[in-house]
């Protein structure tokens, strides 16, 4: 009773976090029971993983388009720096790590802390720039390191890391093991990433982003959104706000992106081209900008969606593009829209009246 | 080949991007948005032309001209259809839209036409043409003759008839516009039609060159020319035909002497660079807010 | 004599050749409440720009308690004590209209982003002493009912208001109002000169406002400037400014002698 109280104490942000919280750990349980259980498709449980990945890179644009308000059309670039960087580091760590979970935490570290510098170093010229020139410029970014990353060769030598760019001469003795090939990517990856591995990711991303939107910096990323102008002549420093953001969202995609790569057994850098930015913007519009729980049921939703039409074969791609032109054309109808204000409007002054009885 | 090879085969591949980048400037310019599908309009035309053409041996002069109906249709219904009620929405809203009419279209494709490349003849004859030392294919001349012609013709056009002017009016100031009597839904409507009709021909000539013909064959040179306008100042005509012609060759020359692989990396840093020197472009203007 | 909170000289800005603003002088003093006032386009708004560092001055000085602002920016000009309000409201629509005000605080705030990630108890602290400060500034207003409200369904009188509490949560020395009762009905403007009034008493601060609202103007201000074409034509109290003809003619044109 006293915890119902306290619930209902709570703005409708704080409840709606804790409403999102609850619903991802139940469907982590639920699904973890399934796959247990064995009531579940080989198939199905295979995409168990993109499926967290993809929900950790659209809850990380969301922070760019959504909070921050800026559209990213180059998160991809990110993922696949978080990829690499993350895959990588777990087969350079297999021969003297033996414990697959842990090996999977730091390549994921890893992956989110490289993601983080190339996010950090793109965004000081990026986000001097506004609006769709900001947009084609991330566009830009997230083509170039699909480029560079398809001609980067690494491997391991004794202990040592090799590194060349555009040719696979890395002058290795002959113990030395290649493991980032240029345009073919990396192979025999050991596919350690688990559920639980992207729940908890999930998890955590969840938790950084309402609590860095429920504080100061959240505030003013928010305001720098609304108004800049305003949120300067309140004392606002709208660079260094934007960065913080965009630092952490490329952070974000970073991990999703180690989580991803070891979840395959081969990984090339022409997957994360624009089409997967695109998908992934595609997640967070039709979920709602800024709303986080509609980001991880879009992600889930629509990364199932073109299987669950794999019994329309030819046509599946074909549906998925009517659907999303229906989405947008129902959901920004005038008439819909007037109804859904009219109704918000109906609640603003009914905490209006409220507001002012209890004045008295 | 010589480095003048290099720069004439750029410029022909320029002045392919610059008439695409022409329909994305025109259209962002009035409507402000980007898109997205244009790419996809270019592959449809191409496709037009092939069956046209190529298939049932029509003239290809009419093979082009019916290319340009179609797409022109296909430009104006997907405007009312898909980009009409959504004129009031925020303009993400508009380009997610313009994604799925781009994935429409290009699944639209693969199944009438399958996934399986269809080599397009060139509407040219496939001779070259000796400049003492330097060959230049017919195509590649032609492309740049068609480029020049349509960019003479398109300025004239905007600075000239009464139609040109309400669409410079319209993407000035929509409400004043309408308040001089400019119908502004019918301008819209033209100016798509135009870019649609720009981008079969731009379809045409790009598998002229290179004739490999599929479902996707317009959206990577959709996206270099989209970035090719931004670069030339995005709503600048004069600025559209710029950065098509100077994409092209950048694009052309890292190829012959940097590196074929990183050649798209080169041609989005170069547009980076100008983006930080220039914020709207080259030639493009800076809005500035009122305070 | 009280301090000078303000103090330009030979202020100006060429806009495309064009002096939008020429030669401002002006003196505003702890605890006053002084005018600028002007027929529409006179500058006003660019000296408020200028002041805050929107445009950069042309020419001129602008010192503010005794030092220059040259070389600062308009977000440090905030933390030295300037604030201001838009003629042209600019809220930040989509917070609460607590969060806007606590927004304002932000530069006397001190938690880090890992404290607020990790919900550290400095994070609790310094956000419900925010919270309570910014309520205690909206019952200047009687706003403190609306706190939960998100500002951009705020009726426009409210919105305006607003935009003075979110400008004193910084802690300002000298407040800019450009057009406070701009759409306001004779009722609510003069309450709302009531309240600019008791602003001034209880921080004691220097108010400098752009007003076209002659009763506001002439009722509460100390001093009055008036500016037209870019160019201050009179300087004085209300009453003097009233019976300058300088000024009569700027506002009604020329009488023509007949």
């Amino acid at each position: 009773m006293r915890a119902m109280n306290k619930l209902k104490g709570l703005n409708r942000t704080a409840r709606k976090n804790y409403l999102t919280y609850a619903l991802v750990i139940a469907a982590y349980i639920i699904l973890e029971a399934m796959m247990r259980g064995g009531g579940m498709k080989a198939a199905t449980k295979g995409m168990l993983v993109p499926i967290c990945a993809y929900i950790v890179m659209a809850l990380s644009l969301n922070l760019t388009v959504g909070v921050m308000g800026e559209l990213s059309l180059g998160h991809a670039g990110f993922m696949s720096v978080g990829a690499f960087c993350g895959t990588a580091a777990t087969m350079c760590l297999r021969d003297s790590m033996p414990s697959a979970g842990l090996r999977l935490f730091i390549g994921i570290v890893i992956g989110a802390v490289a993601a983080a510098i190339i996010g950090f170093l793109i965004g000081i010229p990026v986000l001097r720039l506004r609006g769709d020139y900001l947009a084609i410029v991330t566009l830009a970014f997230g083509e170039i390191i699909k480029s560079l990353v398809g001609n980067v060769y690494m491997g391991i030598d004794q202990g040592h890391l090799k590194f060349s760019m555009f040719t696979n001469e890395l002058n290795m003795s002959p113990e030395g093991k290649i493991i980032i090939e240029g345009a073919m990517g990396i192979r025999s990856i050991p596919k350690i990433a688990t559920f639980t591995a992207g729940f908890i990711l999930i998890m955590i991303s969840l938790v950084v982003i309402f609590h860095m939107v429920g504080s100061r910096t959240g505030r003013a990323i928010m305001a720098i959104r609304d108004n800049y102008i305003a949120a300067e002549s309140i004392g606002i420093p709208a660079f260094k706000y934007k960065i913080t953001a965009f630092t952490i969202s490329a952070a974000m995609a970073g991990a999703a992106g180690a989580l991803f790569g070891n979840n395959y057994s081969s990984l090339i850098a022409s997957k994360f081209n624009i089409d997967t930015s695109i998908l992934v913007l595609v997640f967070v519009v039709l979920g709602g900008q800024g709303n986080m729980l509609g980001s991880i049921i879009a992600a889930a939703a629509l990364t199932i969606l073109p299987e669950a039409l794999r019994g329309f074969a030819d046509y599946r791609m074909l549906m998925y593009a009517v659907i999303l032109i229906a989405v947008m054309l129902i959901s920004n109808n005038a008439k819909i829209k007037d109804i859904l204000k009219n109704i918000a409007e109906k609640r603003t002054a009914k905490q209006l009246a409220k507001g002012g009885a209890s004045d008295e | 080949m010589s480095f003048l090879n290099y720069l004439v085969s750029g410029l022909s591949l320029g002045s392919v991007y610059a008439i695409i980048a022409l329909g994305y400037t025109m259209v962002y310019g009035i409507a402000k948005m980007l898109n997205f599908a244009h790419g996809d309009v270019i592959m449809v035309g191409a496709y037009v032309c092939f069956f046209a053409f190529t298939r049932y041996g029509l003239n290809p002069f009419i093979s082009v001209i019916l290319a340009m109906l179609v797409c022109t249709c296909l430009g104006i219904v997907i405007e009312k259809l898909a980009y009409k009620p959504l004129r009031a929405a925020p303009s993400l809203a508009v380009l997610i839209t313009a994604i799925g009419v781009s994935y429409l279209l290009q699944n639209l494709a693969l199944l009438f036409w399958s996934s399986n490349p269809k080599v397009f003849n060139s509407i040219i004859p496939n001779k070259s043409l000796d400049l003492g030392g330097l060959t230049v294919s017919y195509i590649t001349l032609f492309t740049i003759a068609v480029c020049i012609v349509i960019m003479i013709v398109l300025t004239t056009f905007i600075n000239k008839t009464k139609l040109g002017k309400a669409m410079r009016a319209v993407s000035e100031d929509k409400g004043a516009a309408q308040l001089m009597g400019i119908d502004v839904n019918t301008t819209i409507s033209v100016t798509f039609a135009i870019g649609s009709g720009l981008a079969a021909i731009a379809g045409v000539l790009l598998c002229s060159a290179y004739p490999n013909l599929t479902p996707t064959t317009g959206s990577m040179p959709g996206i270099k020319a989209f970035t090719a306008a931004v670069f030339g100042g995005i709503g600048s005509i004069p600025g559209a035909f710029l950065g098509g012609l100077m994409l092209g060759v950048i694009e052309n020359l890292a190829k012959a002497y940097i590196s074929t692989q990183i050649s798209d990396a080169i041609v989005f840093g170069v547009l980076i660079i100008v983006l930080l020197v220039k914020p709207a472009g080259l030639l493009g203007k800076r809005a500035q807010e009122k305070v | 004599m009280s301090n000078v909170v303000l103090k330009c000289e030979n202020l100006g800005i060429v806009f495309g050749g064009l002096a939008a603003v020429n030669d401002f002088d002006i003196e505003v003093h702890e605890r006053e409440i002084a005018g600028l006032i002007g027929p529409n386009g006179a500058g006003k708004t660019t000296v408020f720009n200028l002041l805050t560092k929107v445009y950069e001055p042309t020419s001129g000085e602008i010192f503010l308690n005794g030092e220059s602002t040259a070389k600062k920016t308009t977000v440090q000009l905030s933390k030295a004590g300037i604030a201001r309000t838009f003629q042209n409201i600019r809220l930040f629509s989509k917070l609460t209209v607590a969060e806007n005000v606590m927004t304002a605080m932000n530069q006397s705030m001190k938690y880090s982003l890992l404290e607020a990630v990790l919900r550290l108890p400095r994070y609790w602290k310094e956000e419900k002493e925010a919270r309570e400060k910014a309520l205690e500034l909206l019952s200047i207003f009687d706003m403190q009912g609306m706190a939960d409200v998100r500002a951009g369904s705020l009726p426009y009188g409210a919105q305006r208001r607003l935009e003075i509490v979110r400008a004193l949560a910084t802690e300002p020395s000298l407040l800019l109002l450009d057009e406070p009762a701009a759409g306001m009905n004779p009722a609510e403007t003069a309450e709302l000169m009531e309240n600019i009034g008791r602003i001034r008493d209880r921080f004691g601060i220097a108010i400098l406002l752009i007003e076209h609202d002659m009763s506001l103007v002439m009722g509460i201000c100390d001093n009055i400037t008036v500016l037209n074409f870019g160019q201050v034509i009179a300087r004085g109290t209300p009453a003097e400014i009233q019976s300058n003809p300088v000024v009569i003619e700027a506002y009604l044109g020329k009488h023509k002698e007949g």
